[in-house]
């Protein structure tokens, strides 16, 4: 037992903390959010030249191992500065799927080009999807940079195809969506040929479960990142003579942040442990994670505007971007009463 | 990172369990499960003594004072069975985990051969003379006065004034106090900090009901109290920095065993709910797996706390852990209440008492102002782990 990072996590930590601080900048993001919501040049130096991506991903499948403690932190280092990269969909659950349950010709044609950020796949789930042999009929409203990408993993619970964006049946509509660093499309396949993966259980399976961890972690270096911001800001707004943040309704509104934040924290690293040890826990751990930190991010980034008053309700100021980022990752992946609703089953037995 | 105990430590807690489920079904049957820090206090002393001849004690400390030297992994693991097998909580837990400590950290070998055997031993009950009528969350402001008195070699510090909240002092031998010993001195400095035997004229402990019908808080009244010149812990005028020593060894490995007890308390929740329906509430449900969240959180928050080697940084989860258990246990005697709904409200009692979850309702309303309240506890969180400015002080 000894749960705190080792000294290859705490390197990765900082490699990734301080490449997203010097490179996924306010100016960067909002050029993308005009855009697709993507900063291509730096999804392509992410993956090409930090040599992170293969995180997670399993060498025999072309990755770099490791496991989901060290894409937690990756994953906390980018939302921390709220990047504009189709991380979670691209690779944490679309190259996920096909790793872990994609057949070897699947793997050796995507895996590549997925890790080199060369092509992007974005996630498309209908539990309502028919399928007549390899015939795709389905519909997901919600597909995260769905309209960047160059392929889709396309899911039942049960079923998980490979379809190409490009097919005939397959029609991608971009959605205006609030969060523009992540945003959405209307993605409907009718009558779609899709490429059946091998063992789409293990599939799904592999990539939800991590992308509850990772979507946690985000939140987790987001709220942080908001407590920080705030916290400097009172150090230097003036205000009745003092600074601001040496007024206690102030102060032990920060200190509420730091107190949720430290249990986001715990949360996110128990659940990424618990799956790399497979330990009877995982399965809540992950709800419990997703659930608290995602909550926790939202509170952070409303505390953020409310205690930046007037400047933090502008365009201009990045409280907004964390603030909507916060919410869709309240929404993404699942409610969090439904996380918690399936946390309740498990203890309480299922509802009646 | 690596949550998973090593398979000797998965031995050592067999063995753990083994030995507490083993008296708890036998010899000390009488006291399994009671939760209140008051009920049966001989039969706790008789219990302590039976840990203490086991070397059940304190096995963190040394060796040579009673302990077993037990790796930090290992306190975890006794920590949680001990809770798990429904051992109630120590009657001498200040001795073990504050005076012991504080002992081992300030004292000079003389006062550690004159006290940690006998806290070891489950033979001398502490406990903790800090808090007065006038210096509560300011506890610096102390105002009980001491003095040396007597011809050299032969002196004994008189101490005078008043303690109030000292838990459990109707039933312990020993109360360590920090009082000012320097004439003129105000706030942290001139304090000094006492060992002080309670069976003497010059001490008299009075109970201090509590809103649950309990006793468990006293006022301790100082009038020419005695204890010899070597009965001082470290210098005088060190008595502030010794306090706040001891007050860090409050946050260690025991926070593990306090979570047993708590996940015991969840479990008689969901109990309850499933017996009276509540279970399939959707509200009720949402808000039980919340408390299930909390508490899991406050376990890995502990793990990340006792796990944490580089003391020169300020470690988050140790800092915020106090506020954190202490406003979910109440939030949890108030989920407690929702549950049992009217039939928390009544019981068959003659006398004015509460069992485990109506007594939790009442008792965790403490649980947010002993040992720094919320608000101070905010104040810290935002002066030490966010360096805002400090509160003004008068």
């Amino acid at each position: 037992m000894e749960f705190a990072f080792n000294e290859e996590q705490r390197m990765i930590a900082e490699t990734a903390s301080a490449f997203f601080t010097e490179n996924a900048t306010s100016e960067r993001t909002r050029a993308a959010m005009a855009k697709d919501g993507i900063d291509h040049d730096l999804w392509t130096t992410f993956c090409q030249e930090l040599g992170l991506s293969g995180i997670g991903i399993p060498e025999e499948a072309g990755g770099a191992g490791l496991g989901l403690v060290e894409m937690a932190i990756i994953a906390e280092a980018a939302g921390a500065q709220v990047a504009a990269l189709p991380m979670l969909g691209s690779l944490v659950m679309c190259a996920r799927a096909i790793a872990y349950g994609g057949t070897e010709q699947q793997k050796g044609e995507l895996l590549p080009e997925l890790l080199s950020g060369e092509r992007i796949a974005a996630y498309v789930h209908d539990a309502a999807l028919s399928a007549d042999g390899d015939v795709l009929t389905a519909a997901d409203g919600f597909v995260a940079h769905g309209a960047s990408a160059d392929v889709f993993v396309v899911t039942s619970n049960s079923g998980a195809w490979i379809v190409d964006s490009k097919a005939d049946g397959v029609s991608v509509i971009a959605k205006t969506t609030m969060d523009q660093t992540r945003p959405y499309a209307h993605v409907t396949l009718n009558g779609a040929k899709g490429a059946p993966l091998a063992d789409a259980i293990t599939a799904i399976s592999h990539a939800h479960r991590a992308a509850f961890v990772a979507i946690a972690a985000e939140a987790l270096g987001g709220a942080q990142a908001c407590l920080d911001r705030t916290v400097s800001y009172s150090k230097e707004r003036v205000q009745f003579g003092r600074q601001i943040g040496s007024f206690q309704a102030y102060k032990h509104r920060l200190a509420d942040m730091m107190i949720e934040i430290e249990q986001a924290r715990s949360a996110v690293y128990w659940a990424a442990c618990a799956a790399d040890e497979e330990s009877d826990e995982a399965e809540l751990a992950m709800h419990a994670a997703k659930a608290f930190a995602t909550d926790t991010y939202f509170r952070c980034a409303g505390d953020m505007i409310q205690l930046h008053g007037g400047i933090g309700f502008t365009w201009e100021h990045d409280a907004h971007l964390f603030f909507k980022r916060a919410r869709a990752t309240q929404t993404a992946l699942g409610n969090n009463n439904w996380h918690r609703a399936k946390i309740a089953d498990m203890i309480l037995g299922a509802a009646a | 990172m690596k949550l998973g105990f090593s398979a000797a430590d998965e031995l050592f807690r067999q063995e753990c369990a083994d030995w507490l489920n083993g008296q708890m079904e036998g010899e000390f049957k009488d006291i399994r499960g009671i939760t209140s820090l008051t009920d049966m206090p001989e039969r706790r002393k008789e219990w302590e003594q039976q840990l203490a001849a086991h070397k059940w004690s304190c096995i963190g400390w040394p060796a040579k004072w009673g302990g077993r030297d037990a790796t930090l992994a290992q306190q975890v693991i006794f920590a949680e069975e001990y809770a798990r097998a429904g051992v109630p909580g120590r009657v001498n837990h200040i001795g073990i985990e504050l005076a012991g400590p504080t002992i081992l950290a300030f004292g000079t070998e003389e006062q550690k051969a004159r006290f940690l055997p006998d806290i070891a031993a489950g033979k001398t009950i502490f406990c903790q003379g800090f808090s007065e009528p006038g210096a509560g969350s300011d506890l610096a402001s102390v105002r009980t006065k001491g003095h040396l008195e007597g011809p050299e070699g032969a002196q004994e510090w008189v101490v005078n004034g008043q303690k109030i909240w000292t838990s459990l002092a109707h039933i312990s031998d020993w109360i360590f106090v920090i009082t000012r010993t320097e004439e003129g001195t105000v706030g942290p400095k001139g304090l000094s900090f006492l060992m002080m035997p309670i069976d003497q004229p010059g001490i008299e402990i009075r109970g201090i009901p509590q809103i649950n019908g309990d006793a468990e808080f006293n006022e301790t009244f100082l009038t020419d109290a005695r204890c010899p010149a070597d009965s001082l812990i470290g210098q005088p005028g060190e008595g502030w920095k010794i306090a706040m020593g001891l007050l860090a060894f409050e946050r260690g490995v025991s926070t593990l065993g306090q979570q047993m007890s708590f996940r015991n308390e969840l479990d008689e929740i969901i109990e309850a709910a499933k017996a009276n329906g509540t279970a399939h509430d959707p509200l009720i449900r949402q808000r039980i797996a919340k408390a299930e969240i909390g508490l899991r959180l406050m376990r890995y928050g502990a793990l990340r706390m006792l796990s944490q080697t580089d003391h020169s940084r300020i470690d988050g989860a140790a800092l915020t852990y106090k506020i954190q258990w202490a406003s979910w246990r109440r939030g949890l005697g108030e989920l407690a209440m929702d549950v049992l709904g009217q039939a928390g409200e009544v019981n068959d009692r003659e006398a004015y008492g509460w069992d485990t979850l109506p007594n939790l309702f009442l008792y965790s309303r403490a649980d947010t102002i002993y040992g720094g309240t919320n608000q101070i506890q905010r104040n810290l969180i935002a002066e030490r782990g966010l360096g805002l400015p400090r509160e003004p002080r008068g």
